[in-house]
């Protein structure tokens, strides 16, 4: 498949056009000049062309996956010379899901900044460009040229407000950790090139299949790995996030939160599954290593989130949680884990979406995100508070959310590779995430309760962010509040599809079967059953999954009770507010210095790799 | 963490990183036996292929065109963020660069200094644009002739004429040169779609000769391209930088 | 002594990462980032390398001279032109930073913490 039909030429173009929105944004910068809603609805029109057509795509993907040649060099004896895409269900679905956030994060800044250039509007492009070429690639080294794209331009933008000091320090850290990261990546990629020969993933894979795995192998899988890591924000490389979301334009958070992190993810299975899953072996010691990383980002994530008073901190941390959540749904290396962590990333990407949104609207009406200083002002954000409410309640996997089904499956999957504590951490997780995003949802939206106590640092932060906004208006603009609906109302949808289960599973199979990965993009034979390497189980909608989501729903509502209104429980009156003692542990650990990060990541590195060293020998 | 703390932790954990490194590296086939495929046979087939003789630069704008196009976009994003972080804003006051050697007069370029670098200028020009267009027949190429070129503006900067450098580069005209380059290099790969093959194919009659200035279809007409909007970039960038820290005086010095 | 160069690939990577962890000063912090990344153009143009053989330009040597991998070096060359561009957008970080904070020094950034 080289270009004969139309419908091959939409892959490439989902890529090119918002290249060419970017630089077309730019060069067209005097014409642009003065008509911002001119600008405003040539990029939101891009980033919804682009999505239009991943929708096509990932609806010709059930058919079977989709491989395109650039440059039309399709491989000979099964070696690659050029570059491919090779397009299947869930890397098409991550694609779908960057660029509708992508389009509703335009559709929100219109009403949103007060004065913006050119230059937002064509980084938000080259963005989605990056985002959506990663997720398509079957190259190794495009799948870093497209890393770095994406880092560049978050960089950009996560020090878009040039005013303030926070900003330019969380870019620097943000980018200074990431750049390490990507180029660990890059050492990995020349390491497994100087045994492979090859770019191509399907025909490394193919390469190292064969043999057993020696330093060379396990070294390379753990560098490559460990940019995807940082970017992932797994602990101990996760410092950077909390910094880069405090300070970066709400809407450039929504896509931080939403897909940018979980692109680092998808990146994590994509390599395991099609580079190294076979050459490596040792399933139940990756399994143990990975997911052990899983649950301690799960339980830092959750912990510090709860102690937040910061609003974007406080998502920013929640997110690190989920991201730990699906490490572990990848880590399990069944395809109902990987189900599971596939429907979970969509729903939390609306929730969370939604969540950043709300917030962006509270910053712009009330001037502030300082919880204990936002206490009872929300209120006659009535329409607001509703939108909030409800992703609140979706993050803590209150069915019919999608959220629930994704937590449920990886628990179950957990169960399954007999790891029963996974779904014990998950639901002690998602309570603490749940109840942290419900008590800011009841003591800012509706006055609940008691302002939760003062953060001494917050002062500073929370006066500097006001400047990115316009002044507050009568009422909130349409369009700045239909987006966070909109999203919310699509987590819903997604929760409620039939047979979501099964057809997802269907799509993690087909990535997770490394055999039919490689004859499809080396030989081009079209594998229509693909095999299940490990075990499948049922993916279905079941009681457990109902209760236990209702379940977790519940427990975040009496925990956010509970800090809302502990100065009037006689028990805790005496006693401290939940959650006193991580004041100290946050504070030494989330320093603000880059070193210190740069440092974790190092001590992350030998742990990991002396973890894979040991078992894999 | 304390300093000093750091940098103890830093060497246990670099010590551990170390040795696992060096026992991925040993696995490497020792220096000097690289094993193939990839290298081989590109080598092999180039030439007969897309008449280029240069083949790194065949590799760069053919084989792995695609590869090419996003690090060209990498740059021209990172132009575009240094614009970003470096803009003005309006109600900007204060910070401005605030002339503190007010009582200093500005020593006048020395004559040789001048000399050299204004006599210089010109032959930079030619060596670059000789490296931007001869990407198929020798090591050269549209990245490494933008540096050049950009250099040849830059030495009008130290021969002290800063203004005539500031007004051949004004930021908006060069902002739009770079994106309309950097544009194009992606409409040459959506003109080979529009006639039936795949994107960035090379689609161009590929000269008789293999080495020749018009041969090799598109990798030829890429790299000019990529040229222009890499020395677009880099004039951009300096110039950027130059602004925070440089004051025009009155007269203009 | 085969393994030399790459073990030099290791070195330089150490170094790089020991000078970003006990910088004092953005922009050395900076290079030494850049150092990290040298490490990369060594070991992939070092993987690239066969003995004996010609750099991959046919223009007056015969075709089937044996050359080295043409691949590398257009990687390292990508390579360079990101290193560039991450370095260019640093170094406006930095000024940026000294117009807001002063200093240049990453321990006296302490606006976000916590």
């Amino acid at each position: 498949m080289s270009g004969s039909t139309p419908m091959d030429a939409l892959l490439p173009l989902t890529v090119v056009v918002p290249l060419l929105g970017a630089a077309g944004v730019s060069a067209l910068n005097p014409l642009f000049g003065n008509r911002r809603r001119l600008l405003d609805a040539v990029a939101i029109l891009t980033a919804a062309t682009v999505a239009g057509m991943l929708i096509i795509i990932m609806v010709g993907t059930a058919g079977g996956q989709q491989v395109y040649w650039f440059a039309g060099f399709t491989p000979s004896h099964g070696v690659a010379l050029g570059i491919d895409f090779a397009v299947d269900q869930l890397n098409a679905g991550l694609a779908v899901l960057a660029a509708l956030l992508v389009t509703a994060a335009m559709v929100f800044s219109w009403r949103y900044f007060e004065r913006v250039s050119t230059y937002y509007h064509a980084l938000m492009l080259a963005f989605l460009a990056g985002m959506v070429g990663f997720c398509l690639t079957g190259d190794v080294f495009n799948l870093f040229v497209w890393f770095e794209l994406m880092g560049v331009a978050a960089y950009a933008l996560t020090a878009y407000r040039i005013g303030e000091r926070g900003p330019i320090q969380g870019a620097l850290n943000f980018a200074i950790t990431n750049s390490v990261g990507a180029y660990l990546t890059l050492s990995g990629i020349a390491l497994i090139y100087g045994r492979t020969g090859a770019l191509n993933m399907a025909q490394i894979g193919q390469a190292i299949a064969g043999h057993r795995p020696d330093g060379l192998v396990v070294v390379a899988f753990a560098l490559i790995l460990l940019g995807l890591l940082t970017k992932a924000s797994i602990v101990p490389f996760h410092f950077w996030l909390a910094d880069a979301h405090a300070v970066a334009p709400t809407p450039v958070c929504v896509l931080f939160s939403g897909v940018m992190v979980e692109l680092g993810l998808y990146g994590v299975a994509r390599v395991y599954w099609s580079m190294f899953g076979v050459g490596l072996g040792h399933r139940t010691s990756i399994t143990a290593a990975l997911s052990a990383f899983g649950i301690l980002t799960a339980i830092v994530g959750a912990l510090f989130c709860f102690r937040q008073r910061h609003l974007k901190r406080l998502l920013a941390f929640s997110t690190i949680n989920h991201a730990g959540l699906f490490l572990i749904g990848v880590a399990l290396l069944t395809p109902l884990g990987l189900t599971g962590a596939a429907v979970y990333v969509v729903g939390h990407a609306l929730v969370k979406a939604a969540l950043f949104l709300c917030v962006g609207i509270v910053l712009h009406r009330l001037g502030s995100i300082n919880e204990t200083l936002l206490h009872g002002q929300g209120k006659q954000l009535r329409i607001t508070g509703v939108v909030f409410a409800l992703a609140a309640l979706g993050l803590a996997d209150l069915p019919p959310f999608a959220l629930y089904l994704g937590a449920g499956w990886i628990g179950q999957s957990g169960d399954t590779r007999g790891m029963p504590w996974i779904t014990v951490v998950i639901i002690t997780t998602s309570i603490l995430v749940g109840a942290a995003v419900s008590r800011v949802a009841g003591g800012v939206f509706y006055g609940i309760g008691d302002p939760p106590s003062e953060d001494p640092r917050m002062g500073e932060e929370a006066s500097e962010e006001t400047s990115e906004t316009d002044e507050a208006k009568s009422r909130v603009p349409l369009s700045m509040i239909v987006p966070p609906a909109v999203l919310v109302a699509l987590a819903v949808v997604v929760g409620l599809l039939p047979h979501l289960g099964p057809t997802v599973q269907a799509g993690a199979i087909r990535l997770q079967d490394q055999g039919a990965y490689n004859a499809t993009v080396l030989a081009g034979t079209h594998t229509a059953h693909p095999r299940a390497i490990m075990a499948v189980e049922d993916a279905g909608v079941t009681v457990t999954d109902t209760v236990t989501g209702a379940g977790t729903a519940a427990g975040s509502l009496v925990l956010a009770l509970v800090s809302l209104y502990w100065r009037r429980l006689p028990l805790l009156r005496r006693g401290f507010e939940p959650g006193t003692g991580l004041v100290g542990p946050i504070r030494r650990f989330q320093s603000g210095v880059v070193n210190d990060y740069v440092t974790w990541m190092v001590i992350g590195l030998a742990c990991f790799g002396g973890a894979l060293a040991l078992a894999i020998r | 963490m304390k300093p000093r703390q750091r940098r103890w932790v830093f060497l246990a954990a670099a010590g551990g990183f170390l040795a696992f490194y060096l026992w991925g590296l040993i696995g490497l086939p020792g220096f000097g036996h690289y094993p193939g495929p990839y290298g081989d046979i590109v080598n092999a087939i180039a030439v007969a292929q897309t008449h280029a003789t240069g083949v790194v630069s065949a590799v760069n704008f053919e084989y792995r065109g695609f590869d090419t196009l996003g690090e060209e976009f990498i740059l021209f994003i990172a132009a575009t963020g240094v614009a970003t972080v470096l803009r003005h804003l309006r109600d900007e006051h204060d910070i401005r660069v605030v002339d503190e050697a007010r009582d200093r007069q500005v020593p006048a370029t020395s004559d040789a200094i001048r000399m050299v670098t204004l006599a210089f200028t010109g032959p930079t020009l030619v060596v670059g644009w000789y490296l931007a267009s001869h990407a198929q027949t020798s090591p050269s190429g549209g990245f490494q002739g933008g540096v050049v070129l950009a250099t040849a503006f830059t030495l009008i900067y130290l021969a002290g004429q800063f203004i005539a450098f500031k007004r051949l580069s004004p930021i908006h005209f060069i902002d739009s040169v770079e994106a309309v380059a950097a544009g194009s290099f992606a409409v040459v790969g959506v003109a080979a779609l529009g006639l039936g093959a795949a994107y960035l194919a090379n689609v161009l009659p590929l000269g008789s000769s293999p080495g020749a200035v018009n041969s090799s279809g598109t990798i030829a007409l890429i790299s000019f391209f990529v040229g222009v909007e890499v020395s677009a970039a880099f004039v951009l960038i300096i110039g950027e930088l130059l602004e925070q820290t440089l004051v025009i005086r009155e007269g203009g010095r | 002594m085969s393994v030399f160069p790459f073990v030099v690939v290791a070195w330089i990577l150490t170094v790089g990462l020991y000078g970003i962890i006990t910088s004092r000063h953005l922009v050395h912090q900076i290079v030494c980032l850049i150092v990290v990344q040298s490490s990369t153009y060594v070991l992939l143009l070092g993987v690239g390398y066969k003995t004996g053989a010609v750099a991959p330009y046919f223009y007056d040597i015969p075709g089937n001279t044996p050359a080295v991998d043409p691949v590398v070096q257009a990687l390292a060359l990508t390579d360079v032109v990101v290193e560039a561009a991450v370095t260019a957008l640093l170094v406006a970080f930095a000024v940026q930073a000294h117009k807001r904070f002063g200093t240049l020094d990453p321990e006296e950034l302490r606006q976000l913490q916590g």
